[in-house]
């Protein structure tokens, strides 16, 4: 599970999560409140490959269905299953059981123009 | 079992509700299934007029489980359901984007005259000239409004448009040696339908942004740039928008998109705002569809049938679907099928007739002065609600002091009602307890109520729905807690929308 403090924030409400070359990338507590009850989570096939600022995915609420974009590029390592199979648990727990996809990059340098916890969490209180 | 009918009290906030109806009281209607008695029948069979055959026994199986209900019960089953439908005919409907406008019933007539009722599509042409002359009028009509050059009326529905124009895009940039042109641009508050029929079509979709509801021209260029001119097939766009406006600057983002050898496609959904004041091809369209359930008070029938005809300039007739219909020098009609390079058929026969035929009825019968008035009460409507709650619920795009109007629909986040602890489901809800029907939300921004309504309603239903919008503000203010149990008069209350959503029920077992 990710330590929220050392995560990095995107404007598009994705946190991500950085271990050597491998991100784990979710969506925020923010974010999930403002869809509300999460319906239906559909995420890219493993392997495929991830484009800086594009979509790996969609998440689908009663409200609403969102994309949800990734920061930076690379291979799609792995899908939460999870979190696939029960979506309510990405309301239940959106920095742990409920992460979405684990990516391996390149170039993590994108991260760096990411926010932190703290701009993050001012910028949208939950 | 019986479920006698429940007379509800008025609720304690009985306050303006005056004309509110017990709709659909009957708090359950069985299904079809547990009111079946077995041996009942709803139908006598006329005898065997030929030799009896029995079906072979491999195709028997072991019998499919139909419910067996005599006639009349079948009848009451339905019209018991029926009562409780929500519709145009009976309520209010401000549903957003939709057009849920009157259907004149002088449609209804036409479409069941025995003389275009009863045709079969197979008849040959030289039988069907009436039908075929209603339909060249049709496309006649089409072309004189979009200001372009040939209608084909073979799209079953608005989006099925959309994927047969985009096919034809695909199928000309092909034959122009461009087949590279895939990517299509569409603004950030375009209808979920267009990224949609791109993909069906083997495109991408990218998305340009928009500044306070309008396109913003710099971000499409710069999305040209970053994807290359040379691989961008169109923009589509609606206009009216979504937001409720009408983008004036429409001519100059067809003038950017032509410079990149690029198409633009007009989502014609919002056609009822600008009826015979202008015509897509004067600001820049190349191709569009017409929504006819939303323009041309077709009915919108829970999904179908329905009709999307679009209209193209000239250098894409070659790649329309076939038949079309055409007319002869000698004044007779004909199905033509010889198109080379036609992308083939996109339905069976030729269009959605009984459909056209309600559309050709409605243009007929409003005639040029009458469709102007259609766009003119449009935006007349809109503009009034607007204006009349503006001090309640805010508005965004919605500013007259600087000249900015809506056109046939507005959008309001009302900020200050949810400051007060509602959310935006129980301003919605409460609705339904004065027989409004929501309208469209959190579309095409966050927390907003989309509100159109249409060129049909009168004055007195305007200024009813003004003081329920009201009503409802003032008891948020009063109470904000008092809307969490809304809608109270209603059979079905709060619906489990989550569990529904998450672990549907769709089968009877």
């Amino acid at each position: 599970m990710p330590n929220p403090k050392e995560c990095r924030f995107a404007e598009t409400h994705e946190w991500l999560s950085i271990d050597e070359d491998v991100v784990t990338l979710g969506l925020t507590k923010y974010a999930v409140n403002e869809l509300t009850d999460i319906t239906y989570i559909e995420m890219k096939e493993p392997k495929s490959t991830v484009l800086p600022g594009e979509s790996v995915g969609e998440v689908e609420s009663v409200k609403t269905t969102s994309d949800v974009y990734s920061p930076i590029g690379g291979e799609l390592l792995e899908v939460n299953d999870a979190v696939v199979a029960d979506p309510s648990l990405l309301n239940s727990d959106p920095y742990g059981a409920g992460w979405l996809v684990r990516i391996r990059t390149t170039d993590p340098s994108p991260l760096d123009a990411l926010m932190d916890r703290e701009t993050y969490e001012i910028k949208y209180p939950e | 079992m019986t479920t006698f009918m429940e007379i509800k009290p008025t609720t304690s906030q009985g306050d303006s509700k005056s004309n509110a109806v017990v709709r659909g009281a009957r708090a359950v209607e069985p299904l079809i299934f547990e009111k079946s008695v077995a041996g009942q029948r709803a139908v006598d069979l006329p005898p065997l007029d030929v030799p009896h055959a029995d079906l072979p026994e491999e195709l028997l199986g072991d019998g499919i489980n139909l419910p067996e209900i005599g006639q009349h019960d079948l009848m009451t089953h339905y019209t018991h359901l029926s009562d409780r439908n929500f519709s145009v005919d009976g309520n209010f409907y401000p549903l957003g984007s939709c057009t849920m406008k009157h259907n004149p019933r002088i449609n209804e007539w036409a479409a069941a005259l025995p003389g275009l009722a009863s045709l079969h599509p197979l008849q040959d042409d030289t039988q069907i000239q009436g039908a075929l002359r209603l339909l060249y009028e049709t496309r006649c009509f089409l072309e004189e409004i979009s200001g372009l050059d040939e209608v084909c009326l073979q799209p079953a529905a608005g989006a099925h448009g959309e994927y047969t124009a985009l096919k034809i895009i695909r199928a000309y940039f092909k034959d122009n040696g461009q087949p590279q042109r895939n990517i299509v641009l569409a603004p950030d508050n375009a209808h979920g339908t267009n990224p949609a029929s791109c993909s069906m079509c083997g495109c991408s979709v990218n998305m340009v942004k928009s500044i306070s509801g309008y396109t913003d021209l710099d971000d499409l260029r710069r999305q040209i740039d970053k994807h290359g001119a040379e691989n961008i097939a169109a923009f589509m766009i609606t206009n009216p928008n979504t937001a409720g406006l009408f983008d004036s600057k429409i001519a100059e983002a067809a003038d950017i998109i032509h410079d990149a050898g690029a198409k633009l496609y007009l989502d014609g959904a919002n056609m009822n705002a600008i009826l015979g004041k202008t015509r897509p091809a004067d600001f820049g369209a190349d191709l569009m569809h017409f929504n006819t359930h939303k323009t041309f008070s077709t009915p919108h029938g829970c999904g179908g049938p329905g009709a999307g005809p679009i209209a193209v300039r000239k250098e894409f007739a070659p790649y329309l679907p076939i038949p079309q219909v055409i007319m002869a020098d000698d004044g007779s009609f004909s199905l033509d099928r010889d198109r080379q390079k036609s992308i083939g058929k996109v339905r069976s026969f030729t269009c959605q007739f009984g459909v056209l035929v309600r559309c050709w009825t409605y243009i007929s019968a409003c005639g040029p002065e009458g469709l102007r008035n259609v766009a003119e009460k449009a935006v007349l409507n809109a503009n009034y609600l607007a204006a009349k709650l503006r001090d309640v619920y805010e508005m965004p795009y919605f500013d007259p002091e600087n000249g900015r109007f809506c056109a046939h629909e507005f959008v309001t986040v009302p900020e200050k009602l949810l400051a007060k602890g509602v959310t935006l489901n129980d301003i919605a809800k409460r609705m339904i307890d004065y027989d409004v029907h929501p309208p469209t939300m959190h579309w095409p921004v966050h927390d907003c109520l989309m509100i159109e309504p249409t060129e049909t309603e009168s004055k007195p239903t305007l200024d009813r729905f003004v003081s329920v919008m009201l009503n409802i503000a003032k008891q948020i203010n009063e109470d904000a807690s008092s809307l969490a149990d809304a809608p109270t008069d209603a059979t079905i209350r709060r619906a489990d929308e989550v569990a529904a959503a998450r672990k549907p029920m769709l089968i009877w077992e």
